[in-house]
């Protein structure tokens, strides 16, 4: 049991951490420029794909700035080419483009790498076990994967909070003219910006993508429980994107790890019953409701807090 | 949706000749889903008008959200399926207990079941609109749609739900079997939702729908709470997206967990933005096209849904207005006798773009078929995806066709202005 809540914490916060580099980049975009980039996960996927592509091609640790580099320049494309263009009919058209993108990723990497899963392995330098808990290894390459998110979890913090460029941005959030007239070049933070989020859900894509499966749906199963991560966090807030991304990162790897169901806890229902919903509801694993455990903790937060733990605005 | 403008216009501007040609619009449609089986007899052409007849009934009743509305809805699917799944449920139960239900009322109890879930869910979700509601619809979506892999009595599991139709108490003689008859069925519904759609957005909700997808802070100074309105529409659209499951259900015999998912609810999304959301007609034009799109691709190329999302971007970053947009906006020109004026430019446009669209198609085929190696066939011309005559004429087409292409629109844009601005002058554009 200990050795359950041990491993489970572990790989919990680790998802957790996944969760917050990509809803980061997505919740500096959105109260940057007011986009819901819908294609953030799709940015991840092709992190993802684009690491394995360049590790087959010139190895892992190339791969790794590569990729993302190659991710944040086609976000900047899409910032420039598409989003730009279309601000001028609102918010919806905007978070559309970014629909039919993420639409269009999708089927553009089934068609080039399949919609079966790549063979995308863990670099040699990393495939060994970090140490053993419990009889059990853990691998180094998780304890990488952790490291990187919490480096970047804090570089993002002291460039926000702490640099000139922070400052810039902070202010081209809430007074874009002003910081128009002040010399700077707004279109261009916006671009940049949009940019380095992609980036950020590029690299959790090469990262992530040895641990977890590379495979053309990956965005689609994820997008999802982005969007529940930054409306349960409060729409716009960054330490309620983190606080939110660990809470769903630690309950649905727990509800993952857990077997029991209502069954096993009370001994089972009068066989006589056959089958019903109630019947169902009652043999139901955890772990078979684990995934949608974010979507129940989202229906939740509608009714007890509908701005989210930490957000402040109603709309 | 800033750009959207309602029909209101429209009303204001029928005058007695306006009464007759508004039914006649609907009697030539009806006159023309009576006719076109007779002509069309095919099966083939019987079930993709089927389809069609399912496919405008969801877009009309999605329309009721992202059009009058301004609720933009990623899990409308819900209740489709819903509706599907509760009318297989009762098809079943009438079989079952030989309740004297005959086959057409069962819509209604698919209706039921899209307008209960909404009843029940929609109050949380309609408290905020934008992007917020969208982001919901997509969690709830998502939450319906795996629970419904873990509910199997109800739902059937991944094999879903199967029914009968034929078994079901007779009417009028029919047994329901033919496709000719199923297709009659989904013809009535049809008219019949559309109908009751169209007076919807007559009522005093339907304007204030539109008032709270502008406005939504006056509309809350008027007296009105903009969550209820939103609540409404809401339910009302859950509704009819439940009939045309119901019907779904009926055409297929089965209901399944994929009537549920994402992809059921980004179709719905695709037709009717790509039809236009302005106009009651638009989405019905996106239904017929993204309908048959759907059925005329998939037997001409693997990647079909790939041209489907780039049809998507076009629409939103070209024109918002979808292709009912692009339509009424010639209207007040042709008013105004100035649209021969703006005709060539658009006939010099059309050689450059459709080689950018060639362009496009066969890079997209060769990457396609890259691994396979099969021939690409255009227009009668064979390209072999590995040879690099292929690649260089593709990127001829792209690059020169965009080249050329940018330039032509620009003469677009131009002639159009000069003529906007005649018909401005005669007052026949505000």
């Amino acid at each position: 049991m200990l050795e359950l809540i041990v491993i489970s914490t572990l790989n919990g916060v680790l998802f957790g951490m996944l969760l917050f580099l990509l809803s980061s980049g997505l919740t500096v975009i959105f109260s940057m420029m007011g986009v819901l980039n819908f294609a953030h996960a799709s940015f991840y996927m092709l992190g993802a794909f684009f690491g394995f592509q360049l590790t087959k091609w010139i190895g892992f640790w190339p791969a790794l700035v590569l990729a993302p580099l190659l991710v944040g320049a086609i976000g900047m494309a899409v910032e420039r080419y598409g989003l730009r263009n279309t601000h001028k009919h609102g918010h919806v058209a905007e978070l559309l483009l970014t629909f039919g993108l993420a639409f269009a990723i999708e089927e553009i990497v089934s068609m080039i790498w399949g919609k079966s899963p790549v063979d995308y392995r863990v670099p040699a330098l990393l495939d060994f076990p970090a140490f053993t808990i419990f009889s059990t290894n853990y691998p180094a390459y998780k304890i990488f994967m952790l490291a990187v998110s919490v480096v970047i979890f804090v570089a993002l913090l002291i460039v926000l909070k702490r640099t000139r460029v922070g400052l810039i941005v902070q202010a081209a959030l809430t007074h874009p003219h002003m910081v128009g007239h002040l010399g700077h070049n707004v279109g261009r933070v916006f671009m940049v910006v949009f940019g380095v989020g992609s980036a950020l859900a590029g690299i959790a894509g090469v990262i992530a993508g040895p641990a977890l499966v590379t495979q053309s749906d990956m965005a689609a199963a994820l997008g999802p429980i982005l969007f529940v991560v930054i409306v349960f966090g409060g729409l716009g807030s960054l330490p309620g994107a983190f606080i939110a991304s660990l809470v769903i990162g630690l309950v649905q790897t727990f509800a993952v790890a857990l077997n029991g169901s209502l069954a096993s806890a009370f001994g089972p229902l009068d066989p006589s019953a056959g089958p019903s919903v109630l019947t169902d509801i009652w043999n139901v694993t955890i772990a078979q409701v684990a995934p949608i455990v974010p979507y129940m903790l989202l229906v939740l937060i509608l009714i007890v807090r509908p701005m989210g733990l930490m957000g402040t605005r109603e709309s | 949706m800033t750009t959207v403008k309602s029909s209101a216009s429209k009303a204001t501007a029928t005058p007695a000749g306006g009464s007759l040609r508004f039914y006649g619009v609907w009697l030539i449609g009806i006159a023309a889903l009576i006719v076109l089986p007779m002509i069309f007899s095919s099966g083939g052409s019987l079930t993709s008008f089927s389809l069609i007849g399912i496919a405008i009934v969801f877009a009309l009743s999605y329309n009721i959200l992202l059009g009058q509305t301004g609720l933009l809805s990623f899990g409308h699917a819900v209740h489709y399926g819903l509706g599907g799944f509760a009318a297989c449920h009762m098809m079943n139960a009438v079989v079952s207990h030989g309740w004297p239900i005959p086959l057409p009322f069962i819509p209604l109890f698919g209706g039921i079941g899209g307008l209960v879930f909404a009843i029940i869910i929609g109050w949380v979700m309609t408290k905020r609109a934008g992007t917020v509601f969208a982001m919901i619809s997509l969690g709830i979506g998502e939450l319906v749609a795996s629970s419904s892999l873990i509910l199997r009595s109800v739902f059937g599991g991944e094999a879903g739900i199967t029914t009968d139709r034929t078994a079901l108490p007779k009417m009028f003689g029919w047994s329901f079997g033919p496709q000719l008859q199923v297709y009659y069925l989904i013809a009535f519904w049809l008219v019949l939702s559309a109908i009751a759609m169209y007076a919807l957005t007559r009522t005093p909700l339907g304007r204030i729908s539109n008032a709270v997808r502008d406005n939504p802070e006056r509309v809350q100074f008027i007296g009105y709470d903009p969550h209820v309105v939103r609540y409404l529409a809401f339910c009302f659209a859950g509704f009819f997206a439940g009939v045309a499951g119901g019907l779904a259900a009926i055409n297929f015999e089965i209901a399944n967990s994929a009537y549920l998912g994402a992809i059921q609810s980004g179709l719905v999304l695709f037709s009717t933005f790509i039809g236009g959301t302005a106009y009651f007609f638009g989405p019905i034009l996106g239904a017929i096209l993204v309908t048959y799109l759907q059925l005329g691709l998939t037997s001409v190329t693997s990647v079909w849904q790939l041209y489907f999302g780039i049809i998507f971007i076009g629409i939103v970053m070209f024109s918002p207005g979808g292709i009912a947009g692009l339509l009424m906006m010639h209207r007040p020109l042709v008013r105004a006798g100035t649209l021969w004026t703006v005709i060539p430019s658009y006939l010099v446009a059309v050689v450059p773009t459709v080689a950018l669209a060639c362009g496009v198609i066969l890079t997209i085929e060769t990457v396609a078929r890259y691994s396979g190696g099969e021939a690409i066939n255009l227009f009668g011309i064979a390209f072999n995806p590995k040879s690099p005559v292929t690649w260089i004429s593709a990127a001829v087409l792209v690059v020169g066709g965009a080249f050329v292409a940018r330039l032509t629109w620009r003469r677009i844009a131009d002639a159009w202005d000069r003529a906007a601005t005649v018909a401005r002058d005669r007052g026949y554009l505000a």
